[in-house]
This record gives structure tokens, sequence and C-alpha cells, in this order.
């Protein structure tokens, strides 16, 4: 009986395609938006743990100022090299430290230019980054102690300067510094926030402050904790270092940072989480929409066919079997929705995952709970209209024009 | 089935109406369609009610297919008091016992005349194949082998109304109620579902109840009910008065 006012539905909506279609549509829409959003949005979050992955382990990050944000005094003072040898010195725990500075500057190959993120530092960068080179070499000692006019690329400067091919030892001119190409770093791909960390061009610091910054201030420590070494010890540690060098009474804020990585990316992951439930919750409100738009239909579609549901009451159909057909054909249609709903997300989040560049990471749960929540969409704006058929009395019903 | 009515006088009448009252509204509003009917019907007659438009012959129609429920006195349908039933059982006894027949067909529109046949088996929960060997057979015996796969609108007003019949007939109902049978057709095609009619009556002996103004449509029941003022004015046997 069942599989008989299926098909019946099946063929009551077969006969209004382009009102069915249209009826649906909302639900289409909302079922598609609440995967394709969620599958993005899983996509984006496994790419920040993916990330944090390989962001080398425990690495934290030291900056001059108060903290992120706004109300920075401008005469905070600024890192030497020496800080950095201190920290190693005097904090057991680290691995390594590298001192950073950078700036965004023109590099010019014969006609070709690009610009990108100009990075002094010295060998210690790569170990703390984790990166390797592919071609070529690190820097020499004396090379970072005399610093020499030598630079080691990134994959996307490469790939726009030397269109792709990589030739170690030709010249790039960064405003007045020409340096020699002495390796390629291995590509890494995006990070958290989304910035490329191909696009980047590093030289030693030394010679990063004689011939770029003309000062001896240095931006900030990137530094890498032995692993197995507690992280907020460290970080503990560096912060009573820095006062002291810094020469804060215990009155003063900190006028410096320390920051763990782990936890702007965990941060991040929580955003992106967050961000993905709340366009789901506006996505799930285009069901609820949609669902209004099916209850419309049905009414409609009852008091179109009064007299059918008046012979059908006449031939002895019980109310209960005029409710059912009507609300199994709500069901049949918001479920048609929902499955049409599934194609065009799975076909949009594949399409979408390539275009944003995140991995394609399908949830199979949240296509089954749309689909169930597409047939119950139906079942509660169906009952109303179907209850308004089952009802109708059979005399009147018959005697609709 | 007429035989077997006469040899058991003491089972209770088809349909018994006692007093049977009918009042739409209230208070100064109130309209008594029917004052007081006392009408008895047995198995294998033919019955046609007549009357002018507001005599109550409409109202009594429902009343007597279960549609509609008397306001005073008792419908006794098969010994049950159908007052008494509630909207299912009277659906159930509808779906099991009567057929209808009406003025303006009232088939599914879209849908062949075999599947409209078919429909009150479906609720009957008769098997796919036995519905369709059923639906079969009593759409040749109205004269329509050969159109099952038409629809309504294929089909003229004589053949529309021949699927009706069929669809009222395929489940072997107790009674056949027929509104105005054949209030839409030209003379010709009254005759024709008339004959019908007449010769389901006769075999396999199908009580019908028939409202109709047409004196000739009236001539081919066994009996005739004229009604006046929700009263019963007359009630004879073919042509005889009582």
């Amino acid at each position: 009986m069942l599989w008989t006012t299926i098909l019946l539905a099946l063929r009551e909506i077969k006969r209004n395609v382009m009102r069915s279609f249209l009826t649906i549509l909302g639900i289409v829409i909302g079922v598609g938006a609440v995967i394709t959003l969620v599958t993005i949005g899983g996509g984006a979050t496994a790419q920040v743990q993916q990330q944090i992955a390989s962001m080398g382990s425990n690495v934290l990050i030291v900056t001059p100022g108060k903290r992120l944000g706004p109300g920075q005094s401008s005469n905070t003072p600024l890192f030497k090299v020496s800080d950095a040898e201190a920290i190693l010195r005097q904090v057991t725990s680290i691995a390594a430290v590298a001192p950073v500075s950078s700036q965004s500057i023109q590099a010019v190959l014969g006609n070709e230019n690009w610009s990108t993120s100009v990075t002094g530092s010295d060998n210690e960068f790569f170990r703390v980054t984790n990166r390797s080179i592919r071609t070529g070499r690190q820097f020499s000692d004396s090379e970072l102690r005399g610093g020499a006019a030598v630079c080691i690329v990134g994959e996307t400067v490469c790939k726009k300067l030397f269109g792709g091919q990589a030739s170690l030892g030709g010249n790039i001119r960064l405003e007045k510094l020409s340096c020699q190409v002495i390796g390629i770093l291995e590509a890494k791909g995006q990070n958290t926030m989304g910035m490329d960390q191909d696009d980047i061009v590093v030289i030693p610091l030394r010679t990063y402050q004689r011939r770029i910054s003309g000062n001896q201030d240095v931006a900030r420590f990137q530094i890498s904790v032995q692993q197995g070494a507690s992280t907020e010890k460290a970080q503990q540690d560096i912060r009573l270092l820095m006062r002291e060098r810094r020469h804060l009474s215990p009155s003063d804020d900190d006028n410096f940072n320390v920051m763990d990585m782990k936890e702007i990316a965990n941060m991040l992951t929580g955003t992106t989480q967050l961000l993905t439930a709340l366009l789901s919750a506006v996505a799930a409100v285009s069901l609820l929409v949609g669902g209004i738009g099916i209850m419309n239909i049905m009414l409609v579609s009852v008091t179109e066919r009064t007299r059918e549901i008046g012979i059908r009451l006449a031939i002895g159909a019980l109310e209960s079997e005029v409710l059912m057909q009507f609300l199994v054909e709500a069901v049949v249609l918001s479920s048609l929705g929902g499955l049409i709903g599934i194609v065009a997300a799975l076909a949009g989040s594949v399409w979408l995952a390539s275009v944003l560049r995140v991995p394609f990471v399908l949830n199979a749960g949240i296509v089954v709970i749309a689909f169930l929540f597409s047939a119950a969409v139906g079942v509660i704006f169906g009952y109303f209209p179907a209850l308004k058929a089952a009802r109708l009395d059979p005399i009147e019903a018959l005697r609709y024009e | 089935m007429s035989m077997m009515a006469i040899n058991h006088t003491d089972n209770p009448p088809l349909i018994e109406l006692q007093g049977v009252t009918k009042v739409y509204g209230t208070g100064q509003a109130a309209m008594h369609a029917l004052r007081g009917i006392d009408l008895r019907i047995d198995e294998g007659e033919f019955v046609a009610v007549m009357g002018p438009s507001g005599s109550g012959k409409s109202t009594c129609m429902n009343i007597l297919g279960c549609l509609d429920t008397p306001t005073g006195g008792a419908y006794h349908f098969k010994g049950i008091e159908v007052g008494k039933l509630t909207r299912t059982q009277r659906t159930r006894l509808r779906r099991f016992y009567l057929g209808f027949v009406f003025q303006g067909y009232n088939l599914l529109n879209r849908t062949s005349a075999l599947e409209n046949v078919e429909l009150p088996l479906i609720y009957r929960r008769v098997p796919a194949s036995v519905r369709r060997a059923r639906a079969l057979k009593t759409l040749e015996t109205v004269g329509l082998t050969g159109w099952e796969s038409h629809t309504p609108s294929e089909l003229s007003g004589g053949q529309q109304q021949r699927v009706a019949i069929a669809r009222a007939i395929v489940t072997e109902p107790a009674v056949l109620f027929a509104d105005e049978p054949t209030g839409n057709l030209d003379t010709a095609r009254s005759r024709e579902i008339m004959d019908l009619l007449s010769g389901l009556n006769q075999d396999p002996g199908i009580t019908i109840v028939m409202v109709t103004h047409e004196q000739d449509m009236a001539a081919y029941a066994k009996r005739i009910v004229h009604f006046l003022d929700g009263l019963v004015a007359l009630d004879k046997q073919n042509g005889r008065a009582t």
C-alpha cells in the first residue's frame, strides 16, 4: 500500500514537473549549501591541522611590543642579535633561535620583476620553520659573518623570475642590492593565514641590516623548543630573560610578546570551525524556507484536487489514507529536493575545493543528516495540508467546482 | 442475492429509515431538509427517487450513502444504526457495501479508465493482479472493452458514465447509489445507461437507488418514491400507486 502511495505521489509530481521543481528549489539550495559549507569548512580545518603538523614542532615567536593588536607604543625598543644569543645560551630547553627581519621588496631579474618578502636571517631559520633546500646550499659561516650578497629563493619567486627554470649562480636585484642565488627552497604551500610561504627570498641577516634596513635591529625571533620539552616552560623562561635584558621593573608590563604558534593555529582552527557552523546554520534556515514553499504548494494542490479527494473519500478512502497520500507526496517532494541537493553539493564541493585549494573532505554524516532533515521538512510542512485534505467533507468536496 | 433475502425474512431489511429528519443550521436560520422520512428498501430493488429541487431527495441520498448522518430518527443499514457510527466506520461501510455513480461522472482526471475502475479495489487491499483482472472484466460488463487505457478526457460522456458505473460495481456492492446518472447525457445515451443499470439490477441483482427528475428514466425502476418538502409524498411500485 505504501509503495502504491509512493508511485501515486511520483506520478502527481511528474504531472507538474516545473512546479514541483520550483517547489523543491528551496530544499535543493538548503541541502546543497549545508553540505557544501560543511565539506569546504572541513577541508579548511583539515588543511590548518595539516599545516600545524608541518610547521615544525613547538615553535615560539618573540616580537617587540605589548601584544598583538592596537595600542602599541612606537618607542618600544627592538631586538638585537645579542638577545637571540642570550636566549639560546640561557634557556636550556631551546633547540634553535632564528633572528628574523623582513620586508616587502621588488625583486628584479632582467625584464621580470616580482614583489616578494625579503627575509634576513641565518641557517637556523630553515631549521625553525621546518624547511629544506631543494637545490643549492645553505649560507656559509663566512657569508653570514661578512654580510655577503647571496640569497636563497622560494619556489614562487623562482617561478616568477626564472620562469620555473631554477638557475643557481644567477644574480637578482633587491633594490640596490644585487645578490647571487645559491639555493632554492623546497615548496611549502600556503600557511595557516593563507599566505604563500614560497613567496620569499632569504638573505643573511647581516646583509639585510647593512644593505636594506640600515640598522642593527631584529624584528622578531623564531624559536624552536627541544623535542619533549615543555613549551609553556620555555615561553615563561624567555619572558623572564627578556624582561631582565630590557630592564623592566616588576610593575612594568611586558614590552614584547612570546607567542606559541600552535596556540595561534588552534585559534585559527577554532575560528574556521565556528565560521563553518555559523554559515551552515544560515544555510539551514533556507531549508526551513524551502519547507514553507512545500507547504504552500501542497495547500494549493489540496484545493486544486478537492474533487479528487471527495471521490476518494466517497469510494471508501479513510481519512488516514488520504492524509497518508498527501503526506507521502510532500515527503517524496522534499526528499527529491534533498537528493538533488546532495548531488549538487558533491559536484559543487569538488569544484570549490579545487578552486580554493583545500582538500576535499567528505563528511558522510552530514550528507545523511541533510537528507533525513529534508525528509523531515516534508513531514512537518506536509502534515497541515494533508490534514486539511483528510478532513474534507466528501459531500462538499464532490460539489466543489 | 435477492433470492436469499426472500428466504430469510427474519433478516433485517437492507435499508430502513425511521422518522429521519435533517436540519441544517440552528435557530431562525434552521433549514429543515428532511421532516421525518420512513422508508424501507430491500435487496434486489430498483428504486427511483423523484422530486423537485429542495424536496430533500439529495439530502436523503447522502444519508442513505452514509456520507451524512441524520439529525433525528434512525437509519439502519443491514441492521446497523449508521447515525451511531464514527466517520471512519461509515467510510468502511461505504468501502465494503456501497457504490456511487454521480451526475458529473467524477472520474479521476488524467487517469486511465482501467485505473479509475481499480481505485476502490486499491482501498480494499485487493492484490494488484486480481485487481487488474476484475477491473478488466467489469469494463467488459459495461461495454468498454478496448477503451481501458483512455483517460476521461478522451471518452464521451456516455463512456465516462460507463466507467463510473464500472467503478461503482467492481466491488460487488450491496447497494448502488446513482445521483442523476443521466443528467448530463442526451436521450439516446441516457437510455443506454438506463438499460445498463436495469440489466445490472436483474443480473447480478444489484440493489439500485437512483435519483432522477426525468419521468422517462424513472420508468426503468421497479419502484418510484416521490419527495416533497422533506417528506415522502408518494411511494408506488412500477406505475401502480400503493
